[in-house]
């Protein structure tokens, strides 16, 4: 029998289901996975030094580029410890906005998790019906801030701006014709809200197309049912958050344990799974879906209802409104100070945390009572999930790296910074 | 939540006696500054104990102090935060130790917490700490061949070196960087807002 050696193979940094930058080596046994090496850092942009030489204000757009799928979650957590340190109360509608757009990122995070992962375990349809979903709330990010992604919507103190009160149509075109627009535009008649409710209704049966195609399948099940097993104590030793550690049956999730924003007032499940493995992460988040749907729906009824300032009115954090800036010295004294030099924040340290899609996101700040924080470290959760690829694909086959790589929901604009 | 904490405060000051030197709790969040002496033990207790129960690491990270407040401090320059958290207790913990100047060595909590292989990856790459027992302490994030902590306070920006690909060689090279630091909003203190910031709506 000839003597067999172990094989070393490159995964990535190129490879399309590496999910952006990854370079994996891995040792092998045949097909059977000993070890698993990640290389991080191919997307490494130090924001963490960066935000060191900008000021408070200036930082805010990076948020969007850490986890690039899920970007007002990170401007959130950003926020918050601002705040945190400036002292700062948000008024309420600002506070229910957040949590709306926290849970439509959500929504947009899980939809593109769900086309990728099952792109990448092998069933094609998914992604375009997942992206025809996301389509629509990236329309509502433009509405509400004017870009599809990168949105810098969230500012310290609340939000830029109040919710349009109209949502864009579609444009006549010449590769549409007039009945075609009128189906787009169907939906968009009335406000941004209206809009949003309007998906609110649509979407449970969307989730139940996506189920439809995938939670019953047998190859499905064969792909991620038994695969990247971890238990409950373990995931926590390993410091997984979010869907990661829901999965494995801890009911932890900061959005109950640890309100923030208006999550404390609204009405939802948080789904747990019990055997920690590829499937039940699928389940968690697809049930994750659902309820995110609700909230949604909650906080349309509420900005409904309560109209109200959605920023602050400390001029030393925020802008002064435009119109007083005409008539008053004091007022463009203070757009002028915040735009040049920022705002100052009084010395301390403060980590604040937020349930964004993929786990706890975290941002740990000092300051030392200067225009730019002296030190801001970014809690990442993918990259906790991704330090564990060694353990988790021990034993498994080549084919199962890529179903537990794409259970992680690995984004490397978070995990590189 | 804050009587909690002040409970937590006084059981920690029990509960780890000589390694605690500090603890302070300070815009609703528990401080503990530990010393290298006992840090290990300490960090086991506050897994354990059942009062504590910080079973989840959250974060390590690296902290360079040596511009803080422009020049106003005086302790150690290298110092290491750990972020824990209580899922049982529903309770946060940051954990402060301070490493050499010359030779910042602390101790590894690998064997305490599994997630912090990473993070003592992170902190030594980025900023020269060194992990004692680390069982894999290689650079992380930063290129292969990288030479420097970047995030140190006193390294420049921009770097040191820039990469291009030279048709002479055939192969991508390193040089100097040639690319100047701008800043266009200079760093400033200012005395007489230092602790007094009004925040209109409070």
């Amino acid at each position: 029998m000839p003597e067999i050696n172990n094989f070393t193979m490159n995964f990535g940094p190129q490879h399309p289901s590496a999910h952006g930058v990854l370079r994996l080596v891995l040792e092998l046994d045949g097909e059977v996975i000993e070890r698993a090496d990640p290389h991080i850092g191919l997307l490494h942009r130090a924001t963490e030094k960066l935000a060191e030489s900008k000021t408070y204000l200036q930082n805010l757009p990076y948020m969007d580029r850490l986890d690039y799928v899920s970007m007002m979650c990170n401007e959130h957590a950003y926020c918050l410890a601002v705040e945190k340190l400036l002292d700062l109360t948000v008024p309420v509608r600002a506070q229910y906005i957040r949590t709306l757009f926290d849970e439509i990122t959500r929504v947009l995070n899980h939809l593109l998790w769900l086309g990728a992962y099952a792109l990448d375990v092998g069933a094609m349809s998914v992604f375009l019906y997942c992206f025809r979903e996301r389509e629509d709330l990236m329309d509502v990010y433009e509405a509400v801030s004017g870009a599809r992604m990168h949105a810098a919507y969230y500012r310290p103190g609340g939000v830029y701006r109040d919710l349009p009160t109209r949502m864009p149509l579609y444009a006549p075109s010449p590769y549409r014709d007039a009945k075609r627009l009128e189906v787009l535009n169907a939906n968009r008649q009335g406000s941004m809200l209206d809009f949003i409710a309007d998906f609110t209704r649509r979407f449970p049966h969307y989730v139940d197309e996506y189920e439809t195609l995938l939670t019953d399948n047998r190859i499905w099940k064969q792909r991620t049912v038994g695969i990247g097993v971890v238990g409950p104590e373990r995931a926590v030793q390993l410091g997984f958050t979010g869907p990661m550690l829901r999965a494995s049956g801890v009911a932890w999730d900061l959005r109950r344990t640890q309100p923030y924003a208006a999550y404390a007032d609204l009405d939802f499940d948080i789904p747990v799974g019990k055997t920690g493995d590829c499937y039940d992460r699928y389940l968690v988040r697809v049930a994750e879906m659902r309820q995110s749907n609700r909230i949604i729906a909650q906080c349309v009824d509420w900005l409904r209802k309560n109209p109200g300032p959605v920023i602050t009115d400390d001029f030393k954090v925020a802008a002064p409104p435009r119109e007083e800036m005409k008539t008053s010295m004091e007022a463009l004294i203070h757009h002028f100070k915040l735009f040049s030099e920022g705002m100052a924040v009084p010395a301390g340290e403060v980590y604040t945390a937020v349930e964004a899609p993929k786990g706890e996101f975290g941002i740990y700040m000092i300051s030392d009572g200067a225009n730019k924080p002296y030190r801001m470290k970014i809690r990442a959760p993918g990259f906790s999930h991704l330090a564990a690829m060694d353990e988790m694909a021990r034993g498994h086959m080549i084919a199962d790296v890529v179903a537990i790589l794409s259970t992680m929901d690995i984004v490397f604009g978070e995990i590189d910074r | 939540m804050t009587d909690a904490l002040e409970n937590l405060r006084q059981h920690l000051g029990a509960a780890l006696g000589e390694t605690l030197r500090k603890a302070q709790l300070d815009r609703g969040e528990l401080t503990v500054e530990l010393s290298r002496e006992g840090f290990l033990a300490a960090c086991l207790r506050l897994r354990d104990d059942a009062d504590c129960a910080f079973d989840l690491l959250v974060d390590i990270c690296g902290v360079d102090y040596v511009d803080y407040g422009d020049g106003l401090w005086d302790g150690p320059r290298f110092a290491v935060v750990y972020h824990l958290l209580s899922l049982q207790h529903r309770q946060r913990l940051r954990v402060r130790i301070f490493a050499d100047d010359d030779l910042p060595i602390v101790p590894s909590v690998v064997d305490i917490w599994a997630a912090a292989n990473w993070f003592e990856r992170e902190a030594f790459d980025l900023y020269g700490i060194l992990f004692d027992g680390h069982p894999d302490l290689r650079r992380i994030l930063t290129d292969y061949g990288f030479v420097g902590y970047p995030f140190r306070k006193d390294f420049p920006l921009v770097g040191t070196v820039e990469m291009r690909y030279d048709a002479d060689q055939g192969r991508v090279i390193y040089e100097p960087t040639r690319t100047e630091e701008r800043v266009v909003v200079p760093r400033i203190i200012r005395e007489e807002e230092g602790g007094r910031y009004d925040a209109r709506n409070k």
